[in-house]
């Protein structure tokens, strides 16, 4: 095969975009972990949600409402779904997550697991499995940009910058103001933080939701790529479990970074050697198991 | 349990056929056998394992394919798919009891999909459609597993039944053996304070790196049988669909307790087969389930019960 210039960074840059979804997604992992201390496995199908509301919206809300001539557009869905999947999130946190606080965390990973074979067993009784695609591409965003190495479709571009920043921003939230000491503090010992008088369980629904609005964000991003389907997250959440194993949970930077890097890994394997993409990030898992068991940014426990 | 529970239970496994539809019953036992190896690990060591179908689905590959294309009795497949199982075992054990609690699910589950992803691939499995029409041939290379009897005008394939219950008590005994011995009593160890253990002297990683083993065994001794009852091996039974349903069967049941996954595993099988109309509503009910188990039923049925009778179960 010829290894161009040309095709690695093309591949590179696809990785990318596969790259971003993966830091959104281990970010909302990692910040809800931070809190609450447990694996959310419904991530995955909060983001199927979020590129099912865009997909709802845009084609069944209008009829629905009784004027078949309304679309939710696309940027609306960008604020809709993640208020829709979030305020979900936070009733999911409120009636169910809250009673399993003083059990073992074992028990909040069985029930979101639980959870996510509800969301994407309804799902998949009124959707078709191979997926639907969802046309409703703004066009200003539509075509190419020349990157002077490559024309780069320009959705996938903004796709990346967008991601990037709400990343960021996540993370200088949690890391640089006010706020974000308090859910630090609360991650450290929420017992202490409470004493202060701050209300630690509205921030912990707060910030489950927030994760959830995060994983929702991400779906409506990744709807105009690939097809909207019922599967989309659970395949995803695998391996963005594999993300997370990699880069430790501990740190919200390590999160972003981590999966900035898979994707682009990912990219780069699909032009050396395609069969293995599917497997590389698992592989990668196994190879920081055995050479650093923390993870890259893991502090040992 | 006493002595006459055991009796009434062994007697239970042996009549049953005669009043239940066999092809369930053999369901059942190679389910109630994955369960009850699931619980050596979650029950009895702590450690909450997320894939185990790798085990389960990965030794019924190899002995479909021992059975079908090498021409072995069906007593060595079976035996060359549990040797299969402990070894991918050992591998992915080793692998994940580097790191603990919710890791060691996450590493358990992403590893199964290598598994998963080498069983879609290679031409070995068999790819979407598996391997179909795995023979059960002859036990011993005397016994017909496919002899059919006729017992009150009801035709009924008794060999294949009690070699299945067979393989099954077996199996229950090893793990039940593993359980009770000194070696059960450092598990159980492990999982009441670990730090405590490593105190004590013991090398609590390699306690843990052979329950696994033992669990992944029997894991793979249970999907091997399966795969002889339906013929079949296929992507279901390396799914992370499958590595769900044994934790749901266990914790229904009852973590760490004896007959728990029985119980467990005779619910979800009878719901499914009863359920079978709704097609893929199952997966909402099976997902429900869970919900509500974790919620409100933490103990199980037998830790409920064994909670009512003040006793271990």
């Amino acid at each position: 095969m010829e290894l161009s210039f040309h095709t690695v960074m093309s591949q590179v840059m696809l990785g990318l975009n596969n790259g971003v979804f993966y830091a959104i997604l281990s970010l909302g992992l990692a910040v809800i972990f931070g809190l609450l201390n447990i694996v959310n496995f419904v991530h995955g199908a909060l983001y199927m949600l979020g590129a099912y509301v865009a997909l709802l919206g845009y084609t069944m809300l209008g009829p629905l409402l009784g004027k078949p001539d309304f679309h939710l557009n696309y940027w609306a869905a960008l604020v809709v779904a993640p208020l829709v999947v979030g305020l979900l999130g936070i009733g999911i946190e409120r009636t169910m997550l809250r009673r399993l606080r003083k059990f073992d965390h074992l028990y909040g990973l069985l029930l979101t697991f639980g959870l996510a074979l509800i969301i994407q067993g309804v799902f998949t009784n009124y959707f078709n499995v191979s997926g639907d695609a969802y046309d409703a591409k703004p066009e200003v965003l539509e075509g190419a940009v020349n990157l002077g190495f490559m024309l780069f479709p320009k959705y996938r571009l903004w796709v990346i910058v967008i991601s990037l920043v709400v990343c960021f921003s996540t993370w200088f939230v949690i890391e640089r103001t006010k706020l974000g000491s308090y859910l630090r503090a609360g991650t450290e010992n929420p017992e202490l933080v409470k004493a202060f008088g701050i209300n630690v369980p509205l921030m912990i629904t707060l910030t489950y939701g927030y994760g959830a609005a995060l994983a929702a964000f991400a779906g409506v991003l990744a709807a105009p790529i690939y097809s909207v389907s019922p599967v989309m997250g659970s395949e995803m959440i695998i391996t963005v479990f594999a993300v997370v194993v990699i880069g430790g949970m501990g740190s919200i930077m390590g999160a972003i970074i981590t999966g900035l890097l898979l994707g682009m890994v990912e990219g780069f394997t699909k032009v050396v050697y395609a069969p293995a993409s599917s497997t590389v990030i698992f592989l990668i898992m196994v190879l920081v198991l055995l050479i650093k068991p923390t993870g890259l940014f893991g502090k040992e426990s | 349990m006493n002595r006459y529970a055991w009796i009434g239970l062994i007697t239970l496994g042996l009549l049953a056929p005669y009043v239940v539809y066999p092809v369930f019953m053999m369901k059942l036992l190679c389910f109630a056998l994955f369960a009850l190896a699931f619980n050596l690990l979650l029950g009895y060591t702590g450690l909450l394992s997320f894939g185990h179908a790798a085990f389960f689905g990965g030794a019924s590959y190899i002995t479909g394919q021992l059975v079908k294309n090498s021409g072995l009795t069906p007593e060595l497949g079976i035996l060359g798919g549990t040797l299969f199982a402990a070894l991918l075992g050992y591998v992915v054990g080793s692998l994940a009891i580097r790191r603990q609690g919710i890791y060691f699910a996450m590493v358990t589950l992403a590893l199964a999909q290598i598994v998963y992803f080498i069983a879609l691939k290679t031409p070995f499995t068999g790819g979407e459609d598996g391997l179909q029409g795995i023979p059960r041939g002859l036990l011993f290379g005397l016994v017909d597993l496919n002899r059919v009897y006729t017992v009150h005008g009801r035709p009924l394939g008794l060999n294949l039944y009690y070699f299945v219950f067979a393989v099954f008590c077996l199996g229950f005994w090893i793990l039940h053996r593993t359980i009770h011995s000194p070696f059960g009593q450092v598990l159980k160890g492990i999982r009441e304070n670990e730090p405590r253990a490593v105190s004590l002297g013991y090398k609590v990683d390699r306690f843990k790196l052979m329950a696994f083993v033992i669990s992944a065994a029997m894991a793979g001794m249970a999907g091997a049988t399966k795969s002889l009852v339906f013929q079949l091996a296929s992507l279901t039974d390396v799914s992370w669909h499958t590595s769900g349903e044994v934790v749901l069967m266990t914790l229904l049941g009852g973590v760490g307790t004896v007959l728990g996954p029985l119980a467990g595993a005779f619910t979800v099988v009878s719901l499914e087969s009863e359920l079978s109309s709704v097609g893929s509503w199952i997966t909402v009910i099976i997902g429900g389930t869970f919900v509500v188990c974790v919620l409100l039923f933490r103990r199980g049925f037998m830790g409920e019960l064994a909670r009512l009778l003040k006793r271990t179960l």
